[in-house]
């Protein structure tokens, strides 16, 4: 697989390491009433959809920014690669 | 029909003409006592013993495609129960011992075979942690034994002993631990189930569930509504997608495992054997094929297969460990998907709907466990109450911090 990296092209995906859903950069508040529910589902439970999906890839053998990838999940085709923090800073998602 | 050695001498001098299909075909009925979703090892294995344990009669098992055509029929067929946790050993011990009874319980040849298995040692610290588990198995009336460097060089000399890097010092064996055929086991339970009057009906997804009043009523289908009092999801790598049809989410990724054969040669390998300083374990089939894999591929998919970075990993690891499988050609290579959990053990559990039942996250190590799987999930289903070793296997673990981590490595499924 290659992942279209936003600043550095095309890089073969055994460069990165992968976290998962790309919802894991919304960490609850912890000074929510209910918050121990939400870090329990937050920690634990994943959508995992056959399809779409996006997901968080770190570059660890290049430039060390995380990307949000969006990958289908049923033929592993990589739909387009964004940098985690303009994801973030943008408030997509 | 049942199998014995007069019948196949019989067949085998009247020309193969009395063979029947081993199990029928049946239209699905209007409704059942209880549905259980997923024709794979699971789901017959559940049926079988509903069935034959526990007395229930209006079974059926509806499966999308063919049986075995799921990861029944892809994995790498290894069975044993060198777990190192109380809330897994007595669970796979008790699978172990089902698998030892197996071809009298349901008459059919799955070939188990009790070959051993060895974790090989390449460290001071990695025989300490292998000590460990061995005790723990032995606790829970499994058997362990830790061998010596020079007992091992006598059973598996083609192991690459000196590697500098990864000496080999020793390992740690189960003897009853070994192989089975998994279609044999897919054919015996099936066949098993279907003559103590369960429904196997094939061609058959589950499309949806009708809910009312927080009670399950039945299932949609590609062939209908069928209703069904009680019904039991046991369809591994396709758990989320089936249960979010239910409204939930599971704390399971998807992920892709491959497995590799090689050309058929003659015996080599004596049991099975895992490489202790990366992930490749290797047994030989009846047929001579080399049988082996390794790691996932780490990204969640529903793919059924793989990619390349994986192959060379898996391949690298076996010229590290035994440096003659560089000779032996590939034949094939093919993956399945797994349900990987967020702590690497299983869920067998009710769920907040009546009459709604849970039963996968098996991961790679899912083969196994389908005799006592079955066994568990049969008992929850007809009892209500969890077979006592699967106790430990709810889905509240997580939120409660009682997880079941035999890697140590937390809510990452693809590092278990
Ligand atoms: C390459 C590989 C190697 C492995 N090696 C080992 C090993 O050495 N030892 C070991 O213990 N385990 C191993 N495993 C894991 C083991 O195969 C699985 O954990 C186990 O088979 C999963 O349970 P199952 O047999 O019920 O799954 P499956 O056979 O996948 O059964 C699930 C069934 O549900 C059906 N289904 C899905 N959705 C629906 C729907 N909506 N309606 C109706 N039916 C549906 C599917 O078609 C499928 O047939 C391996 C797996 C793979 C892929």
């Amino acid at each position: 697989m290659l992942i279209p990296h936003p600043l550095l092209g095309l890089r073969d995906a055994q460069e990165f390491t992968y976290l998962g859903d790309a919802s894991l950069m919304h960490r609850p508040d912890p000074a929510r009433e209910d918050a121990v529910a939400a870090f329990a589902d937050y920690v634990f439970l994943r959508d995992n959809p056959a399809g779409v999906h996006r997901e968080l890839w770190f570059h660890e053998a290049g430039d060390r920014s995380w990307l949000v990838v969006t990958r289908d999940t049923t033929t592993h085709e990589i739909l387009g690669a964004e940098l985690a923090s303009d994801v973030k800073l943008g408030g997509v998602q | 029909m049942t199998f014995s050695g007069f019948k196949v001498v019989k067949e085998a001098l009247t020309g193969h003409k009395g063979w029947r299909p081993l199990w029928r075909d049946p239209d699905p009925k209007p409704a059942y006592d209880i549905v259980i979703v997923g024709g794979g090892g699971h789901g017959l294995a559940t049926a079988f013993y509903l069935a034959q344990t526990f007395g229930e009669l209006k079974v059926a098992v509806l499966e999308k495609g063919w049986l075995g055509s799921g990861n029944i029929g892809r994995n790498t067929t290894i069975i044993r129960s060198n777990y190192l946790l109380p809330g897994n050993e007595p669970f796979y011990e008790f699978s172990m011992k089902l698998w030892e009874n197996l071809e009298q319980a349901t008459n059919f040849n799955s070939m188990v075979s009790q070959r051993g298995i060895i974790n090989l040692i390449h460290t001071d610290g990695q025989r300490d942690a292998y000590r460990r588990r061995g005790n723990a198995m032995l606790l829970a009336g499994a058997d362990a034994r830790l061998l010596g460097r020079d007992e091992l060089r006598q059973m598996v000399p083609f192991l690459n002993f000196d590697n500098p890097r990864f000496p080999i010092k020793g390992g740690l064996m189960q003897a009853r631990a070994g192989t089975a055929r998994h279609d044999g086991v897919v054919w015996g339970y099936a066949r098993g189930a279907d003559q103590r009057g369960v429904d196997i009906i094939q061609n058959c997804e589950v499309t949806g569930f009708r809910i009312e009043g927080g009670a399950v009523q039945g299932v949609e289908t590609s062939r209908g509504y069928i209703g069904a009092k009680k019904v039991g999801v046991a369809v591994a790598g396709n758990s989320s997608r089936v249960m979010a049809m239910a409204g939930m989410r599971l704390p399971i990724e998807s992920h892709a495992l491959q497995a590799f054969v090689s050309e058929g040669l003659k015996p080599t390998i004596p049991g099975v054997i895992t490489f202790g300083a990366g992930h490749f374990y290797v047994s030989q089939s009846d047929k001579g094929g080399l049988v082996f894999g390794g790691d996932i591929d780490g990204y969640n998919s529903y793919a059924q297969r793989g990619n390349l970075p994986v192959v060379e990993d898996v391949i690298e690891g076996g010229m590290a460990l035994m440096p003659m499988i560089g000779r032996a050609r590939l034949l094939r290579a093919w993956g399945g998907v797994m349900d990987m959990s967020m702590d690497g053990s299983p869920i067998i559990d009710r769920t907040g709907i009546d009459g709604l039942y849970f039963n996968g996250g098996w991961c790679y190590g899912g083969f196994k466990a389908t005799p006592a799987s079955g066994y568990a999930f049969a008992h929850l289903l007809a009892t209500d109450r969890p077979h006592e070793t699967a106790t430990a296997y709810r889905f509240d673990r997580f939120a409660r911090g009682y997880v079941i981590d035999e890697k140590g490595v937390g809510a990452q499924p693809n590092l278990h």
